[in-house]
C-alpha cells in the first residue's frame, strides 16, 4: 500500500480509538472520588497570591 | 561577560541588516532592514550604557509587572489604531473615493486589509495576550516570570514583527496568505521571538508554588503550542533571494489551501478562542469576586476544544478541488465544537451565579458577561455556517465578515477591554479607575457598534448571496456582480458608523485608562510595618 492509504488506514482506527479513549479517560479522571475537594481547592488559586509570589520554600497556601 | 557577547551580536546583526539594505532587491525588503538596523542599533547603545555597571539582582519575592505594563500599553494603543484602520477601509468600500489616487499602490482597500487584520489581531490581540498571560501565570503559580529580562525579550521582539509586518503590507511585501501575510524574514524572526515566548511561560509553571496548574495556565500553554505549530507548517517558504522579501511556497494547489485553512481556522481556534479563554477564566473570576463555576467543567471545556478545534478547519473549502470526504469531516466537527463551545460560555455566564446584582453596579463585569454573550453567539452562528448548504449561501458573502466581526469586536474585544480595565489599577497601583461612567460610556458605544456592524453584514451577506444565485424562468442569471455592489451601499454606511462607534469606545478607554494612571489616588501602602517572614 501506498503511504496515503497506510496513514489513512491508521488515523480511521488506531489513532481514532487512542484519541477518543484520551478523552474518555479524560471526562473519567475530572469525575473522580474525591475530585470535587481537590478542585474546590484549585479554584480558589487566582485569589491567593496577588501583590506577590509566595515566600521561598515556603508552603504555597499560607501566604 | 554576558554584555559583551550582546553587543558583539547586536553589532553584527545592525552590520548584516545595513548589508542586506544595501543590496535589497524590492523597496519593502530595504525598509525592513534598515529598521532591523535601527533597532539593534538603538539596542546595541541600551546594552552598552549598562555594561561594566553592577546589575541589581532580580528580586525574587516580587511580581514581573513591568513587561505587563508595557503589554497594556501597547494593547490600548495598538487596539485603537486597529480600529482605525478598520472604520476607514469600512468606509472605503462604502466611498470608493476615499481609495485616494495620490495613495494608488499604498493606501488603498487591498494595501490596508491586511494591515487593519493583522493591526487587530496579532497587534492588539496578541499583545493583550502576552501581557495577560505574563500576569495570570505569574498570580496562578505565585513565583516570578523564569528567564529575566527574556520577558522584555519577547514583548519587543514581538512589536519589531509587527513594524516589520505593517510596513511590508504596505510596500508589497506579502505572502498572500490570509492571517499569515508576513514574508519569510519576519516568519523566522516571529519564531524566534515565540520560543522565547513559550520558554518565559513554561520556565514560569515549571518553578510554580502552586502543587496545580490552574486552567487559565492550560489554554495559554495550548495556544502558545499550537500557534508555534501552525505558524511554521503554513510558512514552509522558500526564499527567492537572501536580499530580496519574496518567497515561494513549498505545498502548492489544494495542499497549500487545505494547510493555510487549517492554519486559518485554528488561528481562530488558538490564537482567539483558547489564548481568551485563558482571560475568561482568570479575570471574570477575578472580577466577580468568586471561583469559577465548575472547575470539572473547565477540564472536559478545555480537552474537547483543543481535540475538536484542530479538525474544523477543512469547512473553509466547501466546493473547492478538497476531497468531499476532507470539507465533511471539518463540516461534522464544527458542528460538534457548539458543545465545547458552549460549555465553556457557560462555565463563563454561572460564575457570576449569585452575584448577577454586580451587572448592575460594575460595568467591567458587565462587560466580561456581554463578551461570553458574544462568544456564545458567534460560536453558534459559525458551526451552523459551516454546513455545506448553508455555506454554499453565506460563502464569499458580507455575512462572513460579519460573524467574524461578531466574535472579534464582541468577544476578544470585549474580554480585553474588561482585562484591561481590570490591570491597570492594579498594576499601577491605584484605588480605582478614574470614571466608571466613562466605562459605561465605552460599553455602550462599543455594544451598539458591534450590533449595526453585525445586523448590517447579516442583512447584506444575505442579500448579495440571494441575488448571486437568482435565476429567471430560462435559467438565465438576474444580476450582475455590479448590481449586488450598488444594492449594498447603505448598509456599508451603517456598518462604518458601528466601526466609528466601536473606535470612539476604544478612544475613551484609553482617555480613561490615561487619567487612571495619571490621577485616580495610590493604593496606600499596607503592609510597610509588618515585621519580615
Amino acid at each position: 500500500m501506498d503511504t496515503y492509504s497506510i496513514l489513512r488506514q491508521f488515523a480511521d482506527s488506531w489513532m481514532l480509538i487512542a484519541l477518543f479513549a484520551f478523552f474518555v479517560g479524560v471526562v473519567v479522571f475530572a469525575f473522580r472520588p474525591g475530585s470535587s475537594k481537590v478542585y474546590k481547592d484549585v479554584a480558589d488559586i487566582p485569589f491567593r497570591h496577588e501583590d506577590k509570589p509566595a515566600a521561598r520554600g515556603g508552603d504555597a497556601k499560607e501566604a | 561577560m554576558v554584555n559583551y557577547i550582546k553587543l558583539i551580536a547586536l553589532g553584527l546583526v545592525t552590520l548584516l541588516a545595513l548589508i542586506a539594505a544595501n543590496y535589497a532587491r524590492d523597496l519593502a525588503y530595504m525598509v525592513n532592514a534598515i529598521t532591523v538596523a535601527l533597532a539593534a542599533a538603538i539596542t546595541f547603545l541600551y546594552v552598552l550604557r549598562r555594561t561594566g555597571e553592577p546589575a541589581a539582582p532580580a528580586p525574587q519575592n516580587e511580581y514581573l509587572d513591568g513587561v505587563v505594563r508595557a503589554g497594556v500599553i501597547a494593547t490600548a494603543l495598538w487596539g485603537v489604531v486597529g480600529f482605525l484602520a478598520g472604520t476607514f477601509i469600512a468606509f472605503q468600500l462604502a466611498f470608493p473615493v476615499l481609495n485616494f489616487d495620490w495613495a494608488q499602490g499604498y493606501m488603498n482597500f487591498g494595501k490596508l486589509r491586511p494591515l487593519h487584520t493583522s493591526a487587530v489581531i496579532f497587534a492588539f490581540g496578541g499583545n493583550a495576550l502576552i501581557a495577560t498571560s505574563f500576569y495570570v501565570v505569574q498570580r496562578t503559580s505565585a513565583s516570578r516570570l523564569w528567564g529575566g529580562n527574556l520577558a522584555w525579550f519577547v514583548f519587543w521582539g514581538y512589536q519589531l514583527m509587527i513594524v516589520l509586518a505593517a510596513t511590508g503590507y504596505i510596500l508589497g511585501a506579502t505572502q498572500s496568505k490570509e492571517y499569515a501575510e508576513p514574508e519569510w524574514y519576519v516568519d523566522w524572526w516571529l519564531t524566534i521571538v515565540w520560543v522565547a515566548y513559550f520558554a518565559v511561560f513554561v520556565g514560569t509553571i515549571v518553578k510554580r508554588k502552586e502543587p496545580h496548574i490552574y486552567v487559565a495556565n492550560w489554554f495559554y500553554l495550548s495556544f502558545i503550542i499550537t500557534v508555534a505549530m501552525l505558524h511554521i507548517v503554513n510558512n514552509l517558504s522558500i526564499p527567492v533571494s537572501i536580499f530580496g522579501s519574496k518567497s515561494v511556497q513549498v505545498f502548492s494547489g489544494v495542499q497549500d489551501a487545505m494547510t493555510q485553512w487549517w492554519y486559518g481556522h485554528n488561528a481562530v481556534g488558538f490564537f482567539l478562542t483558547a489564548g481568551f479563554l485563558g482571560m475568561m477564566y482568570y479575570f471574570v473570576p477575578k472580577q466577580a469576586e468568586r471561583p469559577v463555576y465548575s472547575y470539572k467543567l473547565s477540564i472536559i471545556h478545555f480537552w474537547a476544544l483543543i481535540f475538536i478545534y484542530i479538525w474544523a478547519g477543512p469547512h473553509h473549502l466547501h466546493y473547492t478541488a478538497l476531497p468531499d470526504w476532507a470539507s465533511t469531516l471539518g463540516m461534522v466537527f464544527s458542528v460538534v465544537l457548539w458543545m465545547p463551545s458552549w460549555g465553556g460560555m457557560i462555565n463563563g455566564l454561572m460564575t457570576l451565579s449569585g452575584a448577577w446584582d454586580k451587572l448592575r453596579t460594575d460595568p467591567i463585569i458587565r462587560m466580561m458577561v456581554i463578551s461570553v454573550g458574544f462568544y456564545g453567539m458567534s460560536t453558534f452562528e459559525g458551526p451552523m455556517m459551516s454546513i455545506r448548504a448553508v455555506n454554499s449561501l453565506s460563502h464569499y458573502t458580507d455575512w462572513t465578515i460579519g460573524h467574524v466581526h461578531s466574535g472579534a469586536l464582541g468577544w476578544n474585544g470585549m474580554i480585553t477591554f474588561g482585562a484591561l480595565y481590570f490591570l491597570v489599577p492594579k498594576l499601577w497601583n491605584r484605588e480605582r479607575l478614574y470614571s466608571l461612567s466613562l466605562v459605561s460610556w465605552h460599553f455602550w458605544l462599543a455594544t451598539i457598534g458591534i450590533i449595526l456592524y453585525a445586523a448590517a453584514m447579516w442583512v447584506t451577506g444575505i442579500m448579495e448571496g440571494l441575488m448571486w444565485r437568482e435565476v429567471d424562468a430560462n435559467g438565465f442569471l438576474v444580476n450582475s456582480f455590479a448590481d449586488t455592489v450598488a444594492a449594498k451601499l447603505p448598509m456599508y454606511v451603517v456598518r462604518g458608523t458601528g466601526g466609528v462607534l466601536f473606535l470612539l469606545g476604544g478612544v475613551i478607554m484609553c482617555y480613561n485608562l490615561f487619567m487612571t494612571v495619571k490621577k485616580s489616588p495610590a493604593v496606600e501602602a499596607k503592609n510597610h510595618l509588618v515585621p519580615a517572614e
